[in-house]
């Protein structure tokens, strides 16, 4: 049987850029990509662009973004949830990454319409993350990489704490690769349900799978059981509130909804239950996943009328629509006499102001509970609009522990052979929270570390 | 005018090509490659007339195909390129007149040959028939009056029917009064073929899947001026002609040889280059239905740069006369099948770009 130089266990972003630094060092690389070749690439398929630090304007990043102020980023969302020496170490080799993601054939392009927000600190990749994944399969079979789709891991051998090979099936054929060093890029557990049961409750069988169904987690829980260590909470996930329409695998970007600062939302009973106008719909998305999940039956409707119809970015399922607050309820499902006290009540609160769609407009309700404490205009223009929320899954946070050259930690200490790169490990770096166009920056900078890693130890 | 009666089918395709461009409008990964994505971006709901203008639009470079996160198998089925390649097919068939030619030519490459023999028959009875006593060249074979008898209503016909199409494309869009600025910003468009540039000059994916190549778009471009060289020759030697009272044959340091013998050898080399691109490349990712019209109609335009070229080089022999024949017939069938074959992609590709400067000289 043929022992590779490195085994690369995965194919999204950060196994391809372990890949190819580890073929272009000279190595003899195989990716062992567990999805067919149509779904390949993982979640970074569904993803849009690249975090990056920057003294000065690069490529299409416009100002400067420097470490201090990504840093500062960072904490914000993760509340001190992370490991400074790997978060600063991701955050500074970033810049170096982008002329080098330029060079293997990746394109950028300037953020898109309705992502002002992000053109300094985020450069968007041209056509999204499935083009940048064909750019990099592309080169790795320029470099002679060998790429085994349908090839689904389901054992790391590791015979006294060093590598041997890998138990697999390809396309429900057993087989074995046997190699060097391996390379663990295959993501977190998120599209197996029976673990997100277990690790959130039974409310988690009616959470959506934003991205890939092939992120089951089985490496991680392998690794994990032959004594790994550990690094973030293994009950948490990261979710948004999505359509609830959306397929319950694979919907990624276009299932998002940003309607709910303008709207009223209600459970399944029609009750209102947080604060829809907290704060601007880039900083608050992140927290409805989790309310909606904490609602009855884990669903919400969000409900507009038609001042607020072109606010936001349009979604890509009609909205239900109906003529009075009381038809829209019947048309969603739930209480229409519910839904209009609901509103009602609403409606009494709303005082009089000017509503500013793109800033904190400060146009709070009055004595209702809960308040809502911007963009609080009453919903008197028919006709009504109303979408189903469910909470969406993006990732998962536990990870395996890895140091500042991506080595995986096992029971008896840093394994020789052995590195991890990607979802796999981002739970090190982003123990809670979400930051835009984060995980691709953890993906490249340490699937390119355990890439030139690995090839030194097999050199 | 009167209204068309409905026709189920078209409607269908449009509706299907509304549904993938409502996806795409909630996602925009894709804005970068074209035109067609900031078109698609200034809309919430998207009328008929709309699908036509974006179908028109989109020049097939794929690139949004290979980027897309919701091609099949997923269950959005996403094939954008292909939907409105079909549009774009249907498009035309609705804006010919007379609607019996509709789609004849477009989809059918025998329809395209039986076009080329009646042309070759056309011609080789007016050889027979108007054969001149005396005559120079080409002349000794056709009077310059039968040339231009047969010739001056063959082009001016078919331009006459696309006009007629045209205005119904505008109608159809709502294409507003064009001004000088949007033809500039149109004709600099497809001077360069923008549109199939990839956004960032890498090209578009035609012939290897999802790897970006220019070869289309130089082939295209070959072809395109290849053609635009030999008008120019034909043209410069009817002014010659008529106004300067200067008669074929021209020398070949003249304007006819000058623009002509360089836009043959373009014409010639760059429809091969574009039908062995077009072999290569996935059909399902253009108007499968069009395969073979489209093939036929790039070998017509092919073959009559070629025949010219062929009967330049056999000046003076017996060969002139059949070759004459064979090459005035391809150019009568290439004419007069112009208004309902691929040639109108042309005509309205550049309506949808003036039609694309419009819009976006309101949205500035």
């Amino acid at each position: 049987m043929t022992e590779w130089d490195v085994v690369v266990v995965g194919g999204g972003n950060a196994a391809l850029c372990a890949a190819i630094e580890a073929a272009e060092a000279g190595a003899s690389v195989i990716i062992l990509e567990g999805a067919p070749k149509d779904y390949r690439g993982g979640n970074s398929r569904h993803t849009r662009n690249f975090r990056c630090m920057h003294k000065g304007p690069l490529s299409v990043l416009t100002d400067i973004y420097e470490e201090p102020e990504y840093y500062d980023d960072l904490l914000r969302v993760t509340k001190g949830d992370t490991d400074e020496h790997l978060a600063r170490l991701a955050i500074r080799t970033s810049e170096s990454c982008l002329p080098w993601m330029e060079r293997q054939g990746v394109r950028f392009q300037p953020s898109l319409s309705g992502t002002l927000s992000l053109s300094r600190t985020n450069a968007f990749f041209l056509g999204g993350g499935k083009a940048l994944v064909n750019a990099y399969y592309n080169r790795i079979a320029d470099l002679g990489v060998t790429v085994v789709y349908e090839a689904q891991v389901t054992h790391v051998d590791i015979e006294d704490g060093i590598f041997a090979g890998v138990d697999c099936t390809v396309a429900g054929q057993p087989s074995r690769f046997e190699g060097r060093a391996v390379v663990l890029a295959s993501g977190g557990f998120q599209a197996d349900l029976d673990w997100l049961a277990r690790a959130w409750g039974p409310a988690a069988r009616n959470f959506l799978i934003r991205g890939t169904p092939y992120n089951k987690g089985v490496v991680l829980k392998d690794m994990l059981d032959q004594g790994a260590e550990s690094v973030g909470d293994p009950t948490q996930c990261h979710a948004v509130a999505i359509d609830g329409r959306a397929p319950k695998f694979d919907g990624g970007i276009v299932t998002r909804l940003d309607c709910v600062p303008f709207s009223v939302v209600v459970n399944r009973h029609g009750k209102r239950f947080y604060d829809e106008g907290e704060d601007v719909w880039p900083k608050r998305y992140a927290i409805w996943g989790r309310l909606v999940a904490a609602q009855p039956d884990q669903v919400a409707y969000s409900i507009i009328d038609s001042q607020s119809i072109n606010a936001f970015m349009p979604s890509v399922f009609p909205p239900m629509q109906a003529d009075t607050i009381e038809g829209l309820g019947q048309l969603l499902g739930i209480s229409g006499t519910e839904l209009k006290t609901t509103v009602e009540a609403f409606n009494a609160a709303c005082r009089p102001g000017t509503f500013h769609g793109n800033e904190l407009d400060g146009l709070a309700t009055e004595e209702l509970e809960p308040a809502k404490t911007n963009w609080a205009r009453p919903l008197n223009q028919p006709p009504y609009y109303g979408y189903e929320l469910r909470p969406g899954v993006t990732f998962t946070y536990l990870g395996l522990k890895v140091d500042d050259t991506a080595r995986v930690t096992g029971a008896g200490g840093r394994m020789p052979n052995v590195w991890a790169a990607g979802e796999i490990m981002a739970g090190s770096i982003l123990g809670q929270g979400y930051l835009a166009g984060f995980g691709m920056t953890i993906g490249t900078v340490f699937g390119r570390i355990a890439g030139r890693e690995a090839a030194k130890y097999v050199a | 005018m009167s209204l068309e009666p409905l026709d189920l089918a078209a409607l269908d395709v449009t509706q299907e090509a509304r549904r993938q461009v409502e996806i795409c409008n909630a996602c925009r990964y894709c804005e970068g490659f074209c035109a067609v994505f900031p078109a698609i971006t200034k809309q919430r709901m998207f009328a008929d007339g709309d699908i036509t203008q974006l179908a028109n639009l989109c020049h097939n470079c794929q690139g949004c195909y290979y980027a897309c996160q919701y091609t099949a198998p997923h269950e959005f089925n996403l094939n954008l390129p292909g939907i409105l390649a079909e549009v774009r097919q249907d498009s035309w068939d609705r804006f010919a007149w007379p609607g019996a030619f509709a789609g004849a030519f477009q989809r059918s490459g025998v329809a395209i040959g039986a076009a080329l023999v009646a042309g070759f028959a056309v011609i080789f009875a007016a050889l027979v028939a108007l054969r001149p006593a005396s005559g120079e060249g080409f002349y000794a074979y056709l009077s310059h009056g039968g040339m231009v008898a047969i010739f001056t209503p063959a082009f001016l016909g078919p331009l006459l029917v696309i006009g007629i199409g045209l205005r119904r494309y505008w109608a159809e869009v709502g294409g507003a009064q064009v001004r000088f600025a949007h033809v500039t910003a149109a004709l600099k468009a497809a001077a360069v073929m923008r549109n199939l540039d990839g956004g960032q000059g890498q090209g578009c994916n035609f012939e290897d899947g999802d790897r970006f190549t220019n070869k289309r778009r130089y082939a295209h471009q070959l072809v395109m001026y290849g053609f635009l060289l030999c008008f120019a020759a034909t043209s410069s030697g009817t002014v010659m002609h008529y106004a300067l009272g200067m008669e074929a044959p021209y020398g070949l340091l003249s304007l006819p040889k000058l623009l002509g013998l360089p836009g043959g050898v373009m014409l010639s080399v760059g429809a091969v280059w574009l039908m062995a691109l077009k072999l290569r490349a996935e059909r399902a990712l253009g108007s499968a239905s069009a395969w073979g019209g489209e093939m036929a109609f790039v070998a017509l335009l092919g073959l009559t740069g070629f025949t010219g070229l062929l009967l330049w080089a056999v000046t003076g022999t017996a060969l002139v006369g059949p070759l004459l024949a064979i090459h005035l017939g391809a150019v009568l069938a290439f004419f007069l099948t112009t208004p309902y074959s691929k040639m109108v992609h042309g005509f309205y590709r550049l309506a949808a770009l003036v039609r694309d400067a419009q819009t976006n000289a309101k949205g500035a």
